[in-house]
């Protein structure tokens, strides 16, 4: 069982790697450049089918986006350099991670945000459920006594 | 009923609920309407000036329809609307009777707007006969045929249109861009009003 597992886990992780290119000859011949442009690749939205990356998706434009971004690592220019091309064309909606700015910063910090406030809540409601009974009074006492004689 | 602090933090949820659905019926409201498009791309070029693109050439047989290139824009007199099609896209077989009678009318009242083309990922050969059928409403026609110009204009398919004003420092400045087709309904609420101000 705990060997049926790990294969499945494993297999999990090869996954990714299949999903990148369409056919071989689109892969650059240095792998480690191969490498970083399938992470750039991974990053970036196609336009056509919105939830796949361009590494995942086998529409024409992401085929031509794939290979714009290979012919300029092969240029020597950075992932930011490429990321910002890709930008500057089609907005930032291409970027599957949005970058932190004005209007994105809402979307980063809902989750630290939403945390706070319901650890604030959470004090709040903690204080208040658990006050301490009042000692008994002198005729509650007496009460008390007498009750407990009775038995 | 006195309202206490505790009334107060019971109805923050409840108006946030209401705002959301509020959010949500305009959504639907927008989607019925036709302004709000879920699918719908940004177009960062908006407001921007003509970006920078390779040359392209024109048709190999037509003399009177000249290629598309960036100085183009940079002389411009009047307003220019530029098509991105392609003789394989069904959506331009539709919106072509608009743009014929749109071209016959600019045609008939000296023209305030000029029609010019890129024609994304095609044959030439299929561009012409297309043309030929379909009557050519343009006056410039530039084959993208490997589709990196369409890419450097922010293109994402076919059809898909833009609206360029005369600017002459930057040499053109796109002022509205859509992705889809265009018809006469679009035509009256977005470009129309841009060219009220120019002679």
């Amino acid at each position: 069982m705990r060997r049926l597992l790990l294969a499945f886990f494993l297999l999990l992780f090869t996954i990714p790697a299949s999903l990148a290119v369409d056919t071989p000859d689109e892969m650059l011949p240095d792998p480690a450049l191969e490498q970083k442009a399938q992470q750039i690749g991974q990053q970036l939205r196609c336009l056509v089918c919105q939830n796949e990356s361009i590494e995942e998706s086998s529409a024409p434009l992401a085929r031509d986006l794939r290979h714009i971004v290979r012919q300029q690592l092969q240029q020597g220019h950075s992932p930011k350099d490429i990321e910002a091309w890709m930008v500057q064309r089609y907005g930032e909606f291409i970027r599957l991670r949005p970058a932190f700015y004005a209007v994105t910063a809402l979307l980063w910090l809902m989750p630290v945000l939403s945390l706070m406030v319901a650890l604030g809540l959470a004090r709040r409601l903690w204080r208040r459920s658990a006050p301490s009974p009042a000692p008994l009074t002198p005729e509650e006492r007496r009460t008390l006594d007498s009750l407990l004689k009775k038995d | 009923m006195k309202l206490t602090r505790r009334h107060l933090l019971a109805a923050l949820p409840a108006l946030g609920a209401a705002g959301l659905g509020a959010g949500f019926v305009r959504m639907l409201h927008g989607l019925n309407q036709g302004h709000f498009d879920p699918r719908a791309i940004n177009t960062p070029l908006t407001g921007q000036p003509v970006p920078d693109f390779p040359t392209l050439s024109p048709l190999p047989d037509a003399p009177a329809l000249p290629g598309l290139a960036r100085e183009n824009f940079q002389s411009l007199k009047q307003p220019v609307l530029l098509f991105i099609w392609a003789s394989w896209c069904l959506p331009c077989v539709e919106e072509i009777p608009f743009i014929r009678q749109l071209a016959t009318s600019l045609v008939n009242r000296t023209a305030p707007l000029a029609l010019w083309g890129l024609c994304y990922k095609d044959q030439p050969a299929s561009a012409a006969r297309w043309l030929e059928q379909a009557g050519n409403p343009f006056t410039r026609l530039g084959m993208d045929q490997e589709g990196q110009a369409a890419i450097d204009w922010g293109v994402t398919g076919v059809p898909e249109a833009f609206l360029i004003m005369p600017a002459p420092q930057t040499g053109g400045r796109i002022v509205w861009h859509r992705t889809g087709g265009l018809t006469d309904a679009l035509y009256q609420a977005h470009i129309r009003p841009h060219l009220e101000g120019t002679p």
